[in-house]
């Protein structure tokens, strides 16, 4: 495996992993909070007929760790979007957090997006749907990955389940596919109940996702 | 170089200083006597500490120390990796920090009015009074928006916002003449002279060979989306046990947030004091900064 593409996001560096090489259809994995990609391709994918890639998050792996904090799932949406500016349309893997990120994009770039699996993971949760105090967070001083202000605010950040529902009806409404979000994640945050009751989200084993995803 | 404009009563802070915050190098300022002491006065998005330069010395002549900031990302502070909400609550306790921490009286306007509210919420150890100057949230649901049509403007924002992300590591602010400047400032702050204006170019904007440009961080940009609700704060209002001022600006404006009186009263909490203005718009300490000082400094008495 060679080492990462550094891709730009605003002042972070991202690093974008070639997990596999390969013709064909893209597969972008999207990690957990507090993992990275920087790992070999698992059997999960292996039936995946084409490129895989890993994103590493803002804060996370290889990529640009900041000082002091101020996440939201909206950025690491961004990465997203620069690794698909980099790739071109890819079928998306989230995992955890990056299931939630999945959805997101999947739902703003129902063009570039050809499918996204919403799997099980650290950070799959977030935090409150309403009203919630605000914790008072200490950043500390130094850059290490994974970055602790990001374990800390992506833990709690909120996921209104009519937020994410947004997202996932624009994915339904605009992409091509006949099922362009498929839930694998056994867990049932509120965010992702909404999702999975949608009419038209199709629930399914990871390894039978990509499957599916990768016969388009 | 073009040189620093005046503005009648207009006068730059008796002493700045640099604030080490986490992940970013902040400029804080201060006006009257550091005997004094401390008011912590919060700017609103998009501005900057010198949008106070008429205001803030009124309120120093009345026994303050008033001190401010400009807030990550705005006026003489440094550009960070990352923005939040949480991020400029933490910044403003830094603030705070550096002249011997609170608890201190607050006041805030717009986005610095919601700032010192959510400082009130979260960090009821540093703050002794409130005033929200026109940054009262209202609960902001738009019936007569179908949802298909909820759904193409959401497309349309999130598109837009990250077709801006993908070119953010190089945008640049438009530079122009003070004068352009002053003038594309008063299509968002129309009712502000345009003298006013074309003085806080010469302290928001730098001189750069090709013209001026606001220094504000080009990565910045209203986004039209986001998990947050207006009225989580609003419900926050109610907890709040210090002495609260709350104005209003009745005339509505680009920057302003529609916020009517019948959405904030309900959630006032008891004794609060809340002014409504008739007549007056968004920039209340602006407009009228000799009204809106002595309204504070009667309030703080």
């Amino acid at each position: 495996m060679t080492g990462p593409v550094m891709l730009r996001h605003n002042r972070i560096d991202l690093a974008l992993h070639e997990l596999r090489a390969g013709d064909g259809p893209t597969l972008l994995c999207l990690h957990g909070l507090g993992e990275n990609s920087a790992l070999p391709a698992s059997d999960v994918v292996a039936a995946w007929p084409g490129r895989i890639v890993g994103l590493d998050f803002t804060g996370h792996g290889a990529s640009t760790v900041p000082i002091g904090g101020g996440y939201s799932c909206e950025v690491l949406m961004g990465d997203a979007d620069v690794a698909l500016a980099h790739t071109g349309p890819a079928t998306v893997l989230g995992r955890g957090l990056g299931a939630y990120v999945a959805l997101m994009i999947a739902g703003a770039r129902p063009d570039l997006v050809r499918g996204a699996v919403l799997a099980d993971g650290p950070g799959l949760a977030g935090g409150a749907i309403g009203i919630a105090g605000t914790p008072w967070l200490e950043p500390p001083s130094e850059a290490t990955a994974p970055d602790r202000m990001a374990l800390a605010e992506l833990a709690i950040d909120r996921r209104p389940p009519d937020y994410a529902m947004g997202f996932a009806r624009l994915s339904l409404a605009s992409s091509e596919l006949d099922q362009p979000l498929i839930v694998s994640a056994v867990a049932e945050p509120p965010w992702l109940e909404a999702v999975r009751a949608e009419p038209g989200v199709a629930a399914m084993s990871t390894v039978e996702a990509v499957r599916v995803l990768a016969a388009g | 170089m073009t040189a620093l404009r005046t503005y009648p009563e207009a006068s730059r802070p008796d002493r700045s200083w640099r604030v080490d915050a986490p992940g970013v190098d902040l400029a804080a300022y201060a006006w009257g006597e550091p005997t004094d002491p401390v008011l912590l006065l919060a700017h609103g998005g998009m501005d900057f500490a010198g949008t106070m330069d008429v205001f803030a010395p009124k309120l120093a002549a009345g026994g303050w120390q008033v001190v401010s900031w400009d807030q990550r990302g705005h006026g003489d502070s440094a550009h960070p990796m990352l923005y939040s909400w949480e991020a400029d609550l933490r910044d403003a306790v830094t603030v705070l920090d550096s002249v011997g921490g609170g608890p201190v009286p607050v006041v805030g306007h717009s986005k610095g009015g919601g700032l010192m509210m959510a400082l009130a919420d979260s960090r009821p150890d540093l703050v002794t009074a409130l005033v929200n100057l026109d940054g009262l949230p209202s609960k902001r649901n738009r019936p007569d928006v179908s949802d298909r049509e909820r759904r193409r403007m959401l497309a349309s924002d999130l598109g837009a916002w990250l077709d801006f992300r993908r070119r953010a590591h190089d945008a640049q602010r438009k530079p122009g003449t003070l004068e352009d400047l002053a003038r594309r400032r008063q299509r968002l702050n129309g009712r502000l002279p345009i003298e006013w204006l074309e003085y806080l170019v010469t302290i928001g904007a730098r001189e750069d060979a090709d013209g001026w440009r606001w220094k504000l961080d080009p990565s910045l940009r209203f986004g039209g989306f986001g998990p947050i609700r207006p009225e989580w704060s609003l419900q926050r209002l109610p907890g709040i046990r210090v002495p609260l001022l709350g104005v209003l600006g009745l005339e509505m404006e680009e920057m302003g947030w529609g916020t009517a009186p019948a959405d904030v009263e309900p959630w006032l909490p008891p004794g609060a004091r809340f002014e409504v203005l008739d007549g007056v718009g968004h920039f209340v300490h602006i407009e009228q900064p000799d009204r809106m000082a002595a309204l504070v400094l009667e309030f703080l008495s």
